[in-house]
């Protein structure tokens, strides 16, 4: 770490860890209730507790690339953080947000209320005072790393990582806009929802990975900026289009069954080229760097984002397919590995490169951490795998067959107890992971430099 | 940290043999002429239509009276004279490199305008093509080859639209590399509309 306020990602990976575990265990309890289906049904009923589950995730991911950004931004622009002081004011707004989220879903406080009831809207159900706060914050967070990136170095890192929160902004501004007509509500609900995962995360996703290639494999600045342009330029040329995948069925012309179909089809393309760059910046690298499990996590996100995100985007993406998948155990199946994939392991890349530096020690916790990589991976993949299977066996059931949507539910029983099984071992894996990171142990166990992972 | 010191270390001379050079680092791409951000683009495109044809052919597999009764309102003898205007506009494209080549600004200039001046011709043929369908009420969500037609023809018209825009930003920013990108671009959309008129207009 060179410069000083490197520091406030520390504060920032710390409460989305927090967040992280919270989003888990909401996983874990929704997961309860699908084999066990009255479970708080009084209590916490099951809408809300996935409204938990989500939102927690949405929130935690962002604060973790805020956390990123002011991780790498000082040492890309070569200079501290133009202010401290704000960014701690704008992780503040994002916990009193967060807190005020998570009370009006517990206790349904101000129903109806449209400032401070919450809204309908899925995964945008923030009461509008919240989202204000998020517009504020947002604001805060841009002046601070713009004005700290215009008067710095500026390089292609930067520009698209910059690019790629700028537009997380502006794209969030569509949730304010809820018109009364429904079509127009989903469409325009959509230019938040999808532009951000498809679209601009994505550019956040390539920088971060630009940013650790090239601190761990040594590899030169300008190559690793030719495949960040090239990554990018193919994530906006598909994943802008690629909104027409979800305009199938929601009353927009039909024009857009080919238009979402033929583009989002090609939302593969730059998550197999983040792939082919991480493993060639790694097959080409300079040095050994002593962080293993960053590496691996790296290489791990890559890999994952282009099978979830990918792979199983893919999978239901062709309107003629999704004409019978829509909204079957298909759509979660993608959800989860694609999110584990693309977001999730990248914050964990990020924050298990940069917290022995944060925390002032070597490398440490490696071979836990790498466990954790394991551990988590593996049982996502099996709930991802027990998902498609139910998603198959649904879709057969109650769009080819014409079974009723309840006894389907009872005859895919198994695969929700596997589900449940698999959700348990994913949060072993996000608590070892946590701790691995924070706790340091005497005695300590570390990987030997020069044993690189996936070779 | 130190493997923090080295990224800043100078890299040494011997690594630049590697295939890391600046001019290497694109591997194949590198062969190419023009910019190999372009090639990426055009790539991309040519899946874009590729799978536009193959959304073509499943429909049409899917109703092929419908695709047949449908073909027959378009305007072939249009899509022929807009075949031979961008073939043409194609010829001049590749001149403007050649006189480029030699250095000759003034000619290349000339041949780059000559190339964007067919394609308004060529959209000036489209629009008239479109304003009759319209007329007819031959809409994009008339059938199912209508909103192929409409999306097919449309999206290659809006690259002539961005071609001619890139064909004068090179011709003011004008030097053999540039020049050679604007073209490669032009030659692209020269050529998905060879394919697209014989699978849209003529095929039975």
């Amino acid at each position: 770490m060179k410069y000083e306020t490197q520091k406030i990602a520390l504060a920032y990976f710390a409460v989305a860890m927090a967040l992280f575990a919270i989003q888990v265990l909401g996983g874990l309890i929704a997961g309860y209730v699908y084999v066990f289906p009255n479970t708080l049904s009084e209590l916490v009923p099951f809408n809300i507790l996935r409204m938990l589950h989500t939102n927690s995730l949405i929130v935690w991911l962002l604060l973790g690339f805020f956390g990123a950004a002011y991780y790498l931004v000082p040492e890309e622009a070569e200079r501290e953080i133009e202010s401290p002081m704000l960014a701690y004011l704008q992780l503040a707004i994002f916990v009193l947000g967060t807190l005020g989220v998570v009370v009006t879903y517990l206790f349904d406080l101000f129903n109806g209320n449209p400032f401070l009831g919450k809204d309908g809207r899925e995964f945008l159900e923030q009461p509008y005072w919240v989202k204000l706060g998020i517009v504020v914050a947002a604001l805060i967070f841009l002046y601070n790393i713009s004005m700290t990136v215009l008067k710095g170095r500026k390089t292609a890192i930067t520009n698209v990582l910059l690019l790629g929160l700028w537009g997380i902004a502006i794209f969030f501004l569509f949730s304010l806009y809820n018109p009364k007509n429904l079509v127009l509500d989903k469409m325009f609900w959509w230019y938040v929802v999808h532009l951000w995962v498809e679209g601009v995360w994505e550019l956040v996703m390539a920088s971060i990975l630009a940013y650790l290639m090239l601190k761990m494999t040594g590899v030169d600045r300008e190559v690793v900026e030719k495949w960040l342009y090239a990554i990018v330029a193919l994530s906006l040329f598909t994943g802008l289009l690629g909104t027409g995948h979800h305009y199938y069925w929601i009353g927009t012309p039909a024009y857009w069954q080919w238009i979402g179909s033929i583009f989002s089809s090609l939302e593969i393309l730059p998550f197999f080229a983040m792939v082919l760059f991480t493993f060639t910046m790694v097959w080409k690298r300079k040095r050994e760097h002593p962080n293993s499990a960053a590496l691996l996590w790296s290489l791990g996100c890559a890999v994952l984002a282009f099978f979830g995100a990918g792979v199983w985007g893919f999978l239901h993406t062709l309107h003629f397919v999704n004409y019978y998948s829509h909204g079957t155990q298909v759509t979660p199946a993608h959800g989860h590995l694609a999110f584990f994939g693309a977001y999730v392991s990248l914050n964990l890349a990020i924050i298990t490169y940069a917290m022995p530096q944060l925390l002032g020690r070597t490398p440490y916790n490696q071979v836990l951490n790498m466990v954790s990589f394991w551990v988590m991976s593996g049982a996502m993949a099996f709930m991802t795998f027990t998902l498609t299977f139910a998603g198959i066996v649904q879709t057969h059931l109650q769009r080819v067959r014409g079974e009723n949507f309840m006894d389907v539910q009872d005859q895919i029983s198994i695969f929700y107890d596997m589900r449940l099984l698999s959700g348990v071992i994913v949060v072993i894996g996000a608590f070892l992971f946590i701790y691995s990171v924070f706790v340091p142990r005497s005695g300590e166990v570390i990987a030997k430099t020069g044993v690189a992972p996936a070779e | 940290m130190q493997h923090e010191q080295k990224e800043a270390a100078p890299q040494p001379a011997s690594d630049a043999g590697e295939t890391d050079t600046l001019a290497g680092s694109w591997g194949i791409l590198s062969t190419l002429p023009g910019h190999p951000m372009m090639w990426i683009l055009i790539v991309s495109e040519i899946l874009v239509f590729g799978g536009a044809f193959i959304a073509f052919a499943g429909t049409r597999l899917a109703d092929p009276e419908l695709f047949r009764a449908s073909q027959d309102h378009l305007d072939r003898l249009a899509g022929a004279i807009n075949t031979m205007v961008l073939l043409t506009s194609g010829l001049c494209a590749a001149l403007a490199v050649n006189a480029m080549a030699e250095a000759k600004v003034h000619i290349a200039r000339r041949w780059l305008a000559a190339a964007s001046a067919l394609g308004v011709v060529f959209l000036a043929v489209k629009m008239v093509e479109y304003s009759t369908k319209l007329g007819a009420g031959l809409t994009p969500t008339a059938n199912s080859f209508f909103t192929l037609y409409y999306l097919t023809t449309g999206f290659h018209a809006l690259h002539v639209i961005a071609g001619i825009l890139i064909l004068a930003i090179v011709s003011w920013k004008a030097s053999l590399e540039t020049i050679e990108i604007g073209t490669t671009f032009w030659h692209m959309v020269d050529l998905v509309w060879v394919l697209l008129f014989p699978v849209v207009y003529l095929m039975r």
